[in-house]
């Protein structure tokens, strides 16, 4: 019973988790969290891979000639 | 998006030729520069469409089958990801990712737009992109923690 009610209370904050986060709350000091180490667990792994995600993919900057082929493609697609 | 450079730079290549061919039909109902990103959006779509990936349109890339989707978190909580993120092992997951989730985790999490830009950028509602992202750190967390249970084992 003690689970289940448990569970509800997951359900209802994790329901809630998406908007949470954007608002950019603070989310660690909400009763829920404070009480529930599964949810605690989850938070802190959400916002662990958004902060690892800004280290994801380097800008690689495109080659010098790119642009020489862009311009040559359109200078040969003008004529349609 | 697409994972290699020549790719990609293939793709900026048809994405400036497509800008060459529609720009006259650009309205001003939208910023310009959302406007050039939906264009290029719909590029990379179409092309991971011809590779035969799991996308048809963007609006079916927004909402991937239920079967894609991130289970409920009610995982061990002794599997705590914190300070232990693989760089490689993420960019795999991502990578991964059903192509609706990739597109908006790599907009906001890793380029750093904003839910406003995002929704305008695929046409869709700002709920639904917090709803699309968190789905995808969700997915995301499934996968690494995986990764972690296959390294540990090994």
């Amino acid at each position: 019973m003690t689970g289940e009610r448990s569970n509800e209370s997951c359900l209802a904050f994790q329901a809630q988790l998406p908007e949470l986060i954007s608002s950019g709350e603070n989310a660690s000091s909400l009763p829920h969290i404070q009480s529930c180490e599964l949810c605690r667990a989850l938070l802190s792994d959400l916002e662990t891979i958004a902060e690892a995600a800004r280290r994801l993919f380097p800008v690689v900057e495109p080659r010098d000639s790119l642009w020489d082929k862009i311009e040559t493609a359109i200078k040969g697609g003008s004529n349609d | 998006m697409v994972g290699n450079v020549a790719e990609a730079e293939d793709l900026t290549q048809e994405a400036f030729l497509q800008l060459h061919r529609k720009i006259g039909t650009f309205r001003g109902d939208s910023a310009f520069s959302t406007w050039l990103h939906r264009l290029a959006i719909n590029v990379v779509l179409m092309q991971l469409r011809k590779k035969s990936l799991s996308l048809i349109s963007l609006d079916e890339a927004m909402e991937p089958a239920p079967e894609e989707g991130p289970g409920r978190s009610f995982g061990a909580p002794d599997l705590m990801l914190t300070g232990a993120i693989d760089r490689l092992a993420l960019e795999r997951a991502v990578a991964n990712l059903p192509a609706g989730y990739r597109l908006i985790f790599i907009l906001h999490d890793v380029e750093g737009f904003e839910h406003n830009e995002i929704a305008a950028m695929l046409d869709c509602s700002i709920g639904n992109s917090k709803s699309q992202l968190h789905k995808a750190r969700l997915k995301l967390r499934d996968a690494l923690r995986i990764n972690t249970e296959l390294e540990e084992r090994a």
